[in-house]
């Protein structure tokens, strides 16, 4: 075998930049995705210094990392928590909807972009990243918070309403016309309510199939079943992403608890490596001129998702201060929203372009946001009788 | 006393409960397996304040002291109706022959006619398991069956 001394140099190099990089986002409390998108425009086309031995590595890392999102979204999703957070939350799910891909949509519509760009867009701004929100929340030491409940079930919800979404943008981004959409979604709904069929009653034979004592036997077959069944989706035109969401869904379980520990270190790294292949494939002088836009858009969807989570944990009764802890920790936007480009995002360069300059400002802004207090306009001009001891947590 | 229970997404299980004072406590399971206690005082009703966290084994401890009922105690009450019958656990040791192995492999009943009747694993127990369930290091098999019985189970858990 015949080792390249050049691709494992520039693999290795990279790794560590990006570690570095995380680390450093790490302690001052911020989300790595942004840094990692950077580190990307710095080193594609038109950066500083372009990466070449491992570009091939990037791209295929890119898709499996993509494969690898989904797929752990997909084991981390129970039923329980989907029918119980739709009973309480429906309504909060609708203004979600309503309020967070207005916004996008319009911003396409006035760019001009066509049907799958106006969609893409308003896929983008609607979805929350529950990465970033997960990290923010256990950081900030709001878990025990009264409001998170229902902040937790409107990502779920969310989460859920991606499944349905990323086929239909997959199928007309392939190019489909509307009758072709209506099909792949009438697949992607029947896949995906027979995923949940079959995770209700057959989980554990699916579990059983592919669970071993051993963790690397369970590594193996779990993502060799994964990326079978998303090849086999993305021949379909329904996206590999969707295949490999389904696949999580349907293990259900001590398999799908195991499955998710032995695979998140991978889906870290891989992730890592998607995060980075977006930022490569966007020219850093194409960005600036997008960036205003992206402005604008961050700014007017963070206000919708204020408004989102102010709504959702009013009806459970929550006071002014803890709605706007939930609406602001809802404005992260992240990983899906790099999602939807990465299926669409070789036709519409300009899109590409525009979000991930809106990522970049949510990613970074939205836990930023998350930490300031509420304006005193809202919480009926008390003062806050908590002191300094109390901003921190 | 009522205990409200809320579901975590992706968190895990959140308890609620106003004690005879009229403080609002909090307690929330992590699915990793720690625990967060929390006190909500203050002019913002929604704010945990005084969070401490909790691994497992303060969790277990905590719960020893204030006076949990093991599991195996209320399986020593059943068995003292049937004389001859006895209850018993029995921890899987890191490294142990069965720790990520089915609970069938172990055949116990077979080999020893005792039949486990519940596994314990952190805070959960698992009720009648069966064959295909894999065991983990740190899990607690509850036992029932003849005194000899018991030992053999005893001695086949911790054979290597």
């Amino acid at each position: 075998m015949e080792v390249s001394a050049g691709l494992l140099l520039e693999l290795g190099l990279l790794l560590l930049v990006l570690t570095v990089l995380g680390s450093g986002a790490r302690r001052v409390g911020m989300s790595p995705i942004p840094l990692y998108l950077l580190a990307g425009l710095f080193l594609g086309q038109g950066g500083l210094a372009p990466v070449q031995a491992t570009h091939d590595f990037v791209e295929a890392g890119a898709s499996i990392g993509l494969v690898l999102l989904l797929l752990v979204l997909g084991l981390e999703f129970t039923v329980d928590e989907f029918t119980t957070s739709l009973r309480r939350h429906l309504g909060s799910a609708v203004v979600d909807l309503v309020l967070n891909s207005a916004p996008g949509a319009l911003a396409g519509w006035w760019l001009g972009l066509d049907t799958v760009g106006i969609l893409a867009l308003a896929g983008a701004t609607y979805i929350s990243s529950s990465g970033i929100i997960a990290r923010v929340l256990g950081d900030l030491q709001r878990l025990g918070n009264r409001e998170t409940p229902a902040v937790l079930s409107v990502l779920v919800l969310e989460d859920f309403a991606m499944a349905a979404y990323l086929p239909v943008l997959a199928v007309l981004a392939s190019g489909g016309t509307w009758w072709q959409a209506v099909i792949g979604v009438a697949v992607a709904l029947g896949a995906l309510s027979g995923a949940l069929v079959a995770s209700q009653r057959y989980g554990h034979r699916v579990g059983q199939l592919v669970s071993h004592p051993d963790a690397e036997q369970l590594l193996l077959r779990v993502l060799g079943l994964t990326l079978v069944v998303a090849a086999f989706a993305e021949f379909v035109h329904a996206s590999a992403a969707v295949g490999a969401f389904l696949v999580g869904l349907t293990l259900t379980g001590a398999v799908a608890v195991r499955a998710r520990d032995v695979l998140s270190p991978l889906r870290d790294l891989f992730a890592a490596v998607f995060f980075l292949a977006i930022g490569l494939s966007v020219d850093p002088s194409d960005l600036l001129p997008a960036l205003p836009v992206a402005l604008l858009l961050a700014v007017a969807t963070a206000l919708t998702k204020i408004v989102t989570g102010w709504y959702a944990v009013g009806r459970e009764g929550a006071g002014p201060q803890g709605r706007w802890r939930a609406g602001t920790a809802l404005t992260a936007r992240g990983e899906f929203s790099l999602v939807i480009i990465g299926l669409v995002g070789t036709q519409h360069a300009s899109l590409a372009d525009l979000v991930t300059a809106y990522v970049l400002v949510l990613a970074m802004g939205g836990p930023l946001l998350a930490r300031t207090p509420a304006p005193s306009l809202l919480v009926g001009g008390r003062v806050s009788r908590s002191g300094p001891a109390e901003t921190g947590s | 006393m009522e205990i409200e229970e809320r579901l975590l997404p992706g968190v895990g299980l959140r308890y609620e409960f106003v004690n005879h004072r009229g403080a609002r406590v909090g307690v929330v399971a992590l699915r990793s397996g720690g625990f967060e206690v929390s006190l909500y005082e203050g002019d913002d009703p929604d704010l945990a304040t005084s969070t401490f966290h909790l691994d497992p084994q303060e969790a277990d401890a905590l719960a020893q002291i204030l006076g949990a009922p093991r599991i195996s105690e209320r399986f020593a009450d059943l068995t003292r109706e049937v004389p001859g019958l006895s209850a018993g656990q029995v921890e899987i040791k890191p490294g142990g022959t069965y720790a990520d192995r089915p609970l069938g492999d172990t055949r116990a009943r077979t080999r020893t006619g005792a039949s486990i009747v519940a596994v314990v694993r952190g805070d959960n127990v698992i009720a009648s398991p069966g064959p295909a369930e894999i065991l983990r290091a740190g899990d607690v098999l509850v036992v029932i069956g003849t005194v000899d019985g018991l030992s053999g189970v005893v001695s086949l858990i911790a054979s290597d």
